[in-house]
């Protein structure tokens, strides 16, 4: 008896005019892994986790969550059930405050299922956004505007509004890329303090956070899965080594 | 704090809203009157443009809808300006959720091009109907149709202070919109709709919700101008109408809550003085267009916000 799959693609596709971005991907995660995707440039993996997600929609296939299929739901559905992309490219709300940004996201959680013009709870949404703002250290910047901010502490701004949303499923899009030495030991850290309560999906192209986050790893190249394993695993799989790696 | 501040302000300026009238020579308090029933409209214009994002160039139909819902009701059915005030505001909520459900599918210039589509239609659409409308040369309303328990809406007093009321209500609408939930997605649409759908929101409702309002403020502002001024004409319907609005609320600053009244006032008064000296008052009104964009685009209060008052709403 298998239990229920945490998330599942059945057979994804999603073509460009000719181009076949991803081409017949089965694809699953268990509840609370932390799983990283590799693979060079145009392997597909954004365009993966964009179909999870919800920002595109497939061509073929199909995705479950939880047991129930999400296929054709759209992203805000999605983020209801607790899937929560967090962007390649940085997009907070430069022209907000920290705090603005986060509460955006904090008061969609406080909100979920409510009537529009239900109260909201101004002191819960305070606490949530500072909670927020605490687990990513930003919480003496709150009323800075976001685009003030340095790069690194924009990501974590960035991630602070996934958080705020409460998600089961954080898919996180080269979360470390611009960031310095010192910035990516703490992201891991983090990192792995939101795994304890969330399973999460990470697109990386440094591999020493891989082999440090990664329980298990899946190796795109081409639009479809060419291996998948434990860290050790992958690192001894000649395949992989030669499609990535740098044969 | 800031918050205190910002009351103070907008409180502030009702009271000499308020004051104004024991002060203004007659023709400048029937002047006052109509500023404070056309920032209505630009109030509801703003409230698409200045804090969802969304640039229309075809809200003249809501003003007229609700210009020619309430007036029409008064003219030929005789209902009550109370009524018809109420039903030309429902009308132009309607309308706008109407046109806001196809419209909205579109972004960007195309949804400058559909709105002003859909405009020039109800335009048009006014002066086909030529028989009912009068669309070319308007409908004069009779002062006996025009009477509210007893007092005549051609009183300047009761006239500026209901104009004043309706201001008012608009202003805090406004005020208390942006500062809700549902303002600060609203503005978050504005900064970026794709970050917003990926935190949740169905943003479509909330651009929905959005032009709803607006085209709700704007015929408020229409039925008004038609039971106050008793006049109703196709010439609300044109594209100027539209571009006024664009106008008042770019030079008094999109994104404010009290750049509309600010626009159309210094606007009107553009207009009125540039009229005395020549027929061509549309050459300012391009001109001042061409200005505040190439070199003024966050308006008077947009500019001040930047610069000193950053808790400005």
């Amino acid at each position: 008896m298998a239990a229920v799959s945490f998330l599942e693609t059945k057979a994804l596709s999603r073509r460009f005019g000719g181009l076949t971005a991803v081409d017949g991907v089965d694809f699953s995660l268990r509840a609370g892994e932390i799983r990283a995707i590799i693979g060079p440039n145009g392997a597909g993996k954004t365009t993966l986790v964009s179909m999870i997600s919800g920002r595109l929609a497939p061509s073929d296939g199909a995705i479950r969550f939880e047991g129930t299929d999400i296929t054709r739901l759209p992203p805000w559905a999605r983020v209801a059930r607790g899937i929560v992309y967090t962007f390649q490219i940085t997009s907070v709300f430069r022209n907000l405050s920290c705090f603005e940004n986060v509460a955006l996201a904090a008061q969609r959680a406080l909100t979920l299922g409510k009537a529009p013009w239900h109260a909201i709870d101004q002191a819960a949404l305070a606490s949530s956004v500072t909670g927020a703002l605490e687990r990513v250290q930003l919480h003496e910047r709150s009323d800075t505007p976001a685009a003030n901010l340095p790069y690194g502490h924009q990501r974590l701004l960035e991630l602070a509004m996934s958080l705020a949303l409460k998600p089961k499923l954080l898919v996180l899009d080269e979360p470390t890329q611009g960031l310095s030495e010192a910035e990516i030991t703490h992201f891991c850290e983090l990192v792995r303090e939101i795994a304890d309560d969330a399973t999460i999906l990470l697109i990386e192209h440094n591999m020493d956070v891989v082999m440090e986050l990664a329980e298990r790893i899946t190796v795109m190249s081409n639009g479809a899965i060419l291996a998948e394993g434990t860290p050790a695993e992958i690192t001894a799989d000649a395949a992989v080594q030669q499609a990535y790696l740098g044969a | 704090m800031e918050r205190n501040r910002s009351l103070a302000l907008h409180g502030g300026a009702l009271l000499i809203l308020f004051l104004l009238q024991f002060v203004l020579p007659p023709y400048h308090y029937t002047n006052f009157t109509r500023i404070m029933v056309l920032a209505v409209y630009g109030i509801g214009y703003n409230i698409l443009i200045g804090y969802t994002g969304l640039l229309s160039l075809g809200h003249a139909m809501f003003l007229a809808s609700g210009m020619y819902a309430a007036g029409l009701a008064v003219h030929y059915i005789g209902v009550d300006p109370v009524s018809a005030f109420v039903l030309g505001s429902v009308a132009a909520l309607a309308f706008a959720t109407a046109v806001g459900l196809v419209a909205l599918r579109t972004t960007g210039v195309s949804f400058m091009i559909v709105t002003m589509m859909f405009s020039q239609a109800c335009y048009l659409l006014i002066l086909y109907f030529n028989e009912v409308t009068r669309g070319d040369e308007g409908i004069a309303i009779s002062e006996a149709a025009r009477q509210i328990a007893g007092f005549s809406l051609t009183n300047p007093i009761l006239r500026y202070n209901l104009a004043l009321a309706l201001f008012a209500g608009a202003l805090i609408l406004c005020y208390a919109l942006i500062r809700s939930r549902v303002g600060r997605v609203l503005i978050a649409i504005r900064e970026n709709e794709e970050r917003v759908k990926m935190l949740g929101y169905h943003t479509f409702r909330y651009k929905l919700l959005a032009l709803a309002l607006s085209g709700l403020l704007s015929g408020a502002a229409g039925a008004s101008y038609a039971l106050m001024f008793g006049y109703v004409g196709a010439t609300f319907a044109a594209i100027e109408y539209s571009i006024f609005a664009l106008l008042w609320v770019l030079l008094g600053g999109a994104g404010t809550v009290l750049g509309p009244i600010i626009g159309a006032l210094l606007m009107f008064y553009l207009v009125e003085w540039t009229s005395d000296v020549t027929e061509s008052y549309r050459i300012v009104v391009g001109a001042a267009l061409v200005l505040l964009t190439l070199f003024f685009p966050k308006g008077i209060l947009g500019t001040l916000r930047e610069k000193r008052l950053r808790w400005l709403p």
